[in-house]
């Protein structure tokens, strides 16, 4: 801290904070390069990366669902996969009472909008300004409690649910399945339109604003409570959007489908920076392409997954608590 | 464990009742209130970390993994004593606490459950990858076993000693360390307290409580470590019985402790939910409602009830 | 004639701690009001009692409106910007997302605002897609005041606009805001360490002290008093 006392102490700070912003955005172009060559040499490869791409996605959108609400209010929500679980079952017992694919995959959005809302306003509200741990507690008994419900509604068995995607194209010589490029298309898309709610609308403005300095915000009209509520059911929204997504590529549907999505969810969100929306996404494709290619080509090391991600974690942490794109998250959103 | 020991006259009490529980119980009883004893041991541990050092963990259970494993491999392959092997999984999750603490010093909240989170969810699967000496799926056979009885007076004992062990640690300097850290960090510092040295040696210490709490939460499970045994759920546990406890009182910790024990095994046969889901139900409520209701877990309300009772 | 904002015996607490001991004041619409006192006086609190900001009991209308109960976001949909002391901007933002959130309770365009604001503080223009952050302290104060403008409130509550600035800005920012009092009719508040200043600018004054009110009266009978004089003007 004395260090920064000094003008060229402060310019030297500077400049080590411009050569890491260089060295992520070289490590991120020479991966992108790595993958390109990869998948020109083979096919396996390219579809490797492809379907690594699509998984990725998914702990993308939930990343950026878990970054919505770390940024919001500085809580981790531990119940975000298990909401995202929930909500596909919703889904799922729609389409079994006869709506299309689709018309169940909007009407679910809608639900867990209001779901991650109430949420916020009933549980959350009472014991986000108490303490980290109370907050946490509060998230880890929403886990359990909505796991319990699920169980007890549509029991704890396999469910087998429709793919709105089937068949495949060919793409130079790659076979690429409608399904991935579908989870990658829907996902991304949706990540696009919360990233043009939140740039472009006042709304989007209100709830930067509540989130960024609350009482600032409130002195300018700004319904804070009611930004914060919002900001958890577009959350809850985006968790939806990754379970549905998700749950075609694991083929089944059960209860704890999407607890090890959650896992890497969280590896992603601090890789990205957990104050960085964009870093999530980023780190949730990074990391689907890295398992998938990881599971691939080395199929010995496949029981080692978790506890490779979350060396990986932990070393951030260590490292760069701020992740690759803490930094630019001070200045920018 | 607040400085004084407790009123003698409530750790009397709690002795006796322990002691009687054992005669007037069904054996299945038995060993639910064991499970209670083992439970006591890992919050009391936990208690001390997040109490007194102001530190969280959701990894405790990757801990108790340890513990547990190296008492079933040991008894596996040199038959050892198991009353050995709880002191050698002591010895061993206290070395592993110490180094997890050190990082841990540089992540502070939101960040510390996140990485404490990444434990407990990696440790259960090294098992499945050195699968020849830690048994892959199917788990590690102590070759003892024992009795829920066995098991009863092993709990409570290991939880008498470890209470005891923990009040004398926190009534001297280290205990004055640690609720110094906790307060203020700055302050800590400035009056000379090595912080990074207390922290550590805090969360050496809780982890070393889970090991013994693993140790005897396998033989629980007839003699067998298992991954699955030792999943998220057995940390988010811990963490619970922690919160619910509240800071620093023994009747805290032992209802802390009731409350992950007993909870979920008394409310499986919930009347309307039925059957195994109203488990997880009425527990994931519980732990929600008894967060909103108690901010400051049992501890908080007993101190609450106690200044009622006086004014 | 009712005053458009009316304080009568509103008390303030911090947690335990009381800081105003039921305060009355008033300010008349098209006035600007200086509330002068020493450090801990209560100056800062009696803002935040008006905009909702601190707990407070007593009765505040404004335009005949109780203010009661109202929370900050409530108080400013009425029509009340509060300017708080240091810098009251999102420096993560743009200068244009800054003004925009200004512009927050309002419906439709803010656009002839805007360039009303862009006339008064013509380089905020220049930068609107700059972050605020990047802005010096003395514009952060100017876009903070200017955030208020686009608010278009009949009420500006202003905390010690001129702390941290250098003089030639503290002169053009007092001028800026007795040209809107004057050409709009706007009503001010304000909460200000240099006495010189702030009777300069405004009608009427109040001396707090220890969360009371000492003194009140038009700013020329306070300049004329002894104790004001010793105290604050220091001549």
């Amino acid at each position: 801290m004395e260090t920064l006392t000094s003008p060229l102490a402060g310019l030297r700070a500077r400049g080590i904070a411009l050569g890491g912003a260089i060295t992520v955005y070289l490590l991120l172009g020479g991966g992108a390069v790595f993958l390109l060559v990869g998948c020109l040499q083979s096919t396996r490869f390219a579809q490797l990366t492809v379907s690594g791409l699509a998984v990725g996605a998914a702990y993308g959108s939930l990343a950026l669902a878990l970054v919505l609400i770390y940024r919001a209010t500085h809580v981790i929500n531990f119940a975000q996969g298990e909401l995202a679980m929930a909500t596909t079952y919703i889904a799922y017992q729609l389409i079994q009472w006869g709506l299309s694919y689709w018309e169940a995959f909007a009407a679910t959005l809608a639900i867990a909008f209001v779901l991650g809302t109430a949420l916020e306003l009933v549980v959350i509200r009472p014991v986000q300004h108490r303490s980290v741990i109370a907050a946490v507690i509060v998230s880890v008994g929403l886990f359990i409690l909505i796991d319990g419900v699920v169980n007890w509604i549509w029991g704890g068995g396999i469910r087998f649910m429709q793919s709105p995607f089937s068949g495949s194209y060919d793409l130079g010589g790659v076979n690429i399945q409608h399904l991935y490029a579908g989870m990658l298309g829907v996902v991304l898309g949706c990540v696009l339109l919360v990233w043009a709610l939140f740039r472009f609308t006042k709304l989007g403005l209100g709830m930067r604003a509540a989130a960024l300095r609350p009482a600032a915000a409130a002195l300018a009209g700004v319904r804070v409570d009611w930004m914060l509520a919002l900001g958890w059911g577009l959350a809850a929204v985006l968790g939806a959007v990754a379970g549905m997504m998700y749950e075609p590529s694991q083929l089944l549907l059960t209860p704890t489908f999407m607890q090890e999505a959650l896992v890497y969810a969280f590896a992603a969100a601090v890789l990205g920076g957990l104050e960085s929306p964009g870093g999530a996404v980023v780190g949730g494709l990074a990391i689907g392409v890295f398992l998938n290619l990881l599971a691939g080509y080395l199929p010995q090391v496949v029981s080692l997954e978790v506890p490779f991600a979350f060396a990986v974690l932990l070393a951030i942490l260590l490292v760069k608590p701020s992740g690759l794109f803490g930094r630019r998250e001070v200045s920018r959103v | 464990m607040r400085g004084r020991l407790p009123a003698l006259g409530s750790i009397a009490a709690v002795a006796v009742l322990i002691a009687v529980l054992p005669f007037t119980l069904s054996s299945y009883n038995v060993s639910l209130v064991a499970q209670v004893g083992i439970f006591f041991v890992a919050v009391l541990g936990l208690n001390i970390l997040t109490g007194y050092s102001g530190q969280i963990s959701i990894g405790h259970g990757a801990f108790m993994a340890i513990g547990g494993y190296t008492s079933a491999v040991m008894s596996r392959d040199h038959h050892t004593n198991l009353i050995v092997t709880m002191l050698m999984a002591f010895a061993i999750c206290f070395v592993l606490g110490l180094l997890v603490g050190l990082p841990a010093l540089r992540l502070s909240g939101a960040y510390l459950a996140l990485a404490t989170f990444a434990l407990a969810i990696s440790v259960p699967q090294l098992p499945l990858q050195w699968s020849t000496f830690l048994g892959g799926t199917g788990g590690v056979q102590s070759h003892t076993t024992v009795s829920d009885r066995w098991i009863y007076g092993a709990a409570w004992s290991c939880s008498a000693i470890l209470f005891l062990l923990a009040w004398l640690i926190l009534r001297g300097r280290v205990g004055r360390a640690f609720r110094a850290v906790r307060d203020s960090e700055i302050a800590a510092t400035a009056s000379g307290i090595e912080l990074s040295l207390y922290k550590t040696l805090a969360f050496g210490i809780s982890a070393a409580y889970a090991g013994v709490a693993g140790v005897l939460f396998v033989m629980a499970t007839n003699g067998f470590a298992q991954p699955t045994e030792f999943g998220i759920i057995l940390s988010l546990q811990i963490l619970i019985g922690a919160a619910v406890a509240g800071l620093g009182s023994l009747w805290g910790i032992l209802a802390g402790a009731a409350f992950v024990g007993l909870l979920p095994q008394v409310s499986t046969s919930v009347p309307v939910i039925g059957s195994d889901h109203g488990r997880d139900v009425v527990f994931g409520l519980m732990v929600v409602l008894v967060m909103l209701a108690l901010p400051d877990g049992f501890a908080g309300l007993l101190a609450r009830l106690r200044a009622l009772v006086r004014a | 004639m009712t005053a458009l904002l009316e304080l009568q015996d509103v008390e303030a607490r911090y947690g335990p701690v009381r800081a105003l001991h039921g305060i009355s004041l008033a300010v008349e619409e098209g006035t600007i009001v200086a509330v002068l006192g020493p450090n801990g006086a209560g100056k800062t609190t009696t803002l935040r009692a008006v905009s909702g900001t601190v707990r407070r009991s007593g009765k505040i209308t404004f335009a005949g409106r109780s203010l009661g109960r109202l929370g900050p976001a409530a108080v400013a949909r009425l029509g009340i910007a509060h300017v708080p002391e240091g810098r009251g901007t999102f420096s993560e933002l743009t200068v244009w997302e800054n003004l925009r959130l200004g512009g927050y309770t309002r419906r439709g365009s803010i656009e002839p605002e805007l360039e009303r604001v862009f006339t008064y503080f013509p380089f905020l223009s220049e930068r609107r897609r700059q972050h605020a952050g990047t802005l010096s302290g003395g514009e952060q104060q100017m876009l903070a005041l200017a955030r208020a403008f686009v608010q278009r409130p009949r009420l500006l509550l202003l905390d010690e606009p001129s702390l941290g600035l250098a003089p030639v800005l503290v002169a053009e920012l007092f001028r800026i805001v007795r040209e809107l009092n004057e050409k709009e009719g706007l009503s001010v508040l304000i909460v200000e360490q240099n006495a010189h200043l702030a009777l300069q600018a405004a009608q009427n004054g109040f001396v707090l002290e220890a969360g009371k009110i000492a003194l009140a009266g038009t700013s020329e009978e306070l300049r004329a008093d002894d104790s004001v004089r010793r105290s604050y003007l220091g001549y």
